[in-house]
């Protein structure tokens, strides 16, 4: 069974956001999510500063059997992509909710209300339901 | 199966050659006349081996290779079905051979001929009234095919159109293709059963539709059967419909895509019409258009005009998306595929869907009675089908490659692994029609074999192969650090 943290929130496609005190929230991919791509050789972040609209394309992870799209979990500013993975996609694999992150965002007011996200539990449902 | 053949460089001795391959004139006029900044400060580092030892080499490197001449090949959505001897034969004919792009259309009336049948044929099977054989392969086509759309929209005037509806079990070439010809994509999903999601369809449709692409059968080895209403809802919208090609084998001659509703299509006849494949080409991807479509055909096209064959050109067709390869494209695959297309007919045609869909059935369910997990087992296959392998890596941690490796060396080339992404430790297998019963019958008995060696020694699977020339690859490093090219590290 794959590690779900319960601080933090989800989406159907396998994204985690934690909520950062300076008001900025932290993206990344589930440990679901990396463990199902496996081994992963690129990681594209996007670029500080570009406007993001819920649902919207907004990051590429790619391993030797697929390139998938990560999906912006909440409209907003990109505030910061992370720097590290460029160099290092398999930070992804070994720390997902960690050094692992992908971009951090400024949503935009009253995003994170509108985002619905998930809690660990439903995660963990949705999660039951796809066999993982 | 041979030992690891060294790189050819590794067999370098200095001043060996063979005469025959030396330049006749190594101090021309031509070379001379080079002004000295193009000429080389250096001589290239290339092998230097003698002719005997140059033809070894690569028959070796030959006999490597599982080729469908050699091995069941049964990799999905590609459809590697045999390549008929005949049709090489007659396409090596000298006259075909010998012919120059550029020669007068007086000259190349018979290779014009065969053109214009094929195109006549291609309309006929697909139920479309205008075809183009230019683009060079299934991606190709899909480009020249969005351009068509995007062109009929802007000539209407209709300039917002810009968003391609994807489903996601589509081939990557789709959202590829939209986003080069500068549409954007709209995925939209597919349900519990591999039809696509009538709701999502309808709320992901509008005023920005310029079109859905939609292979169908679809990747999930399924018939769409939704189809006439997902045509229904496009076209109410103001879309087109796109054909992607690559499992036209499974209805050839039964049902027509133009017949579902589709405006446009590619054929990827190194697939369907079984033109050598494999290793990135060469392919031949033409396209075919409903009548609304037809201004914008890629050009050239070939025109009959009494007994007499011509190229029809820019001044023709003016507001043609334009030339898409160099003179007629992939000359040599279209010609083989005129050539399987005559010598089977129209009821040799039908035959092909036919067996092609009987065999992948047969293969399902034997499958499914050794044990194995269809994806969508209460569906009938089309002509391929998935099977799962999700249980095999949750209880016994043997995965869909695992399983794939290890039939490489029980002597069968693997079927496509982990696509469509939507299905877990899928394996995507499509036998064709070309395969027996009895080479059907021996997959299975490979497959549950190591099902067997799964549960019992693992660790043999996990580890496979073990009778290739190389062990198991480290395809993770290689694509973390990309480097295609052999150096000599020491010059004899």
């Amino acid at each position: 069974m794959s590690n779900v943290p319960a601080d933090l929130k989800y989406t159907k496609s396998h994204e985690w956001v934690r909520s950062l005190a300076d008001g900025t929230v932290e993206i990344g991919i589930t440990d679901h999510a990396q463990h199902a791509l496996g081994d992963l050789v690129f990681v594209e972040v996007p670029e500080t500063g570009r406007t993001v609209k819920q649902d919207e394309p907004c990051a590429v992870v790619e391993s030797v059997k697929a390139a998938s799209d990560v999906y912006a979990p909440l409209a907003g500013e990109i505030a910061a992509g992370n720097p590290k993975l460029a160099d290092a996609p398999e930070t992804v694999n070994s720390d997902p909710y960690g050094e692992g992150w992908l971009m951090r965002v400024r949503p935009a007011a009253g995003a994170l209300a509108a985002a619905e996200l998930m809690s660990a539990a439903d995660y963990q449902k949705v999660l039951a339901a796809e066999g993982g | 199966m041979p030992s690891r053949e060294k790189v050819i460089f590794e067999y370098s001795q200095a001043g060996r050659g063979a005469s025959d391959q030396w330049p006749h004139h190594p101090g021309s006029a031509a070379l001379a006349d080079l002004p000295a900044k193009l000429k080389r400060s250096k001589a290239p580092a290339l092998p230097e081996v003698g002719e005997l030892e140059a033809v070894r080499h690569f028959t070796r490197l030959s006999q490597l290779n599982f080729s469908i001449d050699t091995h069941f090949y049964p990799l999905g959505s590609c459809t590697m079905k045999y390549n008929p001897k005949a049709c090489n034969q007659y396409a090596m004919l000298p006259q075909f051979l010998a012919r120059h792009p550029l020669a007068p259309e007086s000259h190349g009336q018979g290779f014009l001929g065969c053109m214009y049948e094929l195109q006549e044929m291609l309309k006929e099977v697909t139920g479309m009234q205008g075809v183009a054989l230019s683009p060079m392969a299934g991606a190709h086509g899909e480009f020249a095919g969005v351009a068509m759309i995007r062109a009929y929209h802007h000539a209407r005037g209709d300039l917002k159109r810009n968003e391609i509806i994807v489903p996601e079990a589509a081939h990557g070439t789709n959202p590829a293709t939209a986003t080069m010809c500068g549409c954007v994509v709209r995925e939209v999903p597919v349900n519990s059963s591999g039809d696509v999601d009538l709701a999502a369809l309808k709320a992901a449709v509008g005023p920005n539709t310029a079109g859905i692409m939609l292979t169908n059968p679809s990747t999930l080895g399924v018939f769409e059967r939704g189809i006439e209403e997902v045509a229904r809802v496009v076209h109410e919208a103001g879309g087109l419909l796109y054909y992607d090609g690559a499992n036209l084998n499974a209805i050839l001659g039964k049902v027509r895509p133009g017949d579902m509703g589709f405006d446009c299509l590619h054929m990827n006849l190194h697939k369907t019409f079984s033109t050598p494949h494999g290793g990135g080409g060469p392919g031949a991807g033409a396209v075919g258009v409903a009548a609304r479509l037809m201004p914008f055909l890629p050009i050239p096209i070939v025109a009959r005009e009494g007994e007499r064959y011509r190229w029809l050109a820019e001044s023709d067709l003016p507001q043609s998306i334009g030339r898409l390869s160099a003179f007629m494209g992939n000359a040599g695959v279209l010609l083989r595929a005129y050539i399987y297309m005559r010598l089977l007919g129209r009821d040799g045609m039908r035959a092909v869907g036919e067996y092609a869909t009987l065999n992948a059935n047969y293969l399902l369910k034997r499958l499914e009675a050794a044990g194995f997990e269809a994806a969508y087992p209460e569906r009938r296959a089309s002509h391929e089908f998935i099977v799962t392998l999700k249980r095999q890596a949750r209880e016994l941690n043997v995965t869909a490659m695992d399983f794939a490796k290890r039939l490489l060396d029980l002597g069968f080339h693997a079927p496509t692994t982990y696509f469509p992404l939507i299905v877990p430790e899928c394996l995507l297998i499509e036998p064709t029609e070309t395969e027996s019963k009895e080479v059907l019958d021996a997959f299975v008995a490979a497959m549950s074999q190591i099902q067997k060696e799964a549960q019992q020694e693992p660790e043999r699977v996990r580890t496979a192969p073990h009778t290739m020339p190389v062990r198991r690859l480290d395809d993770v490093r290689a694509a973390r650090h990309l480097d295609l090219t052999w150096t000599p590290t020491t010059q004899h």
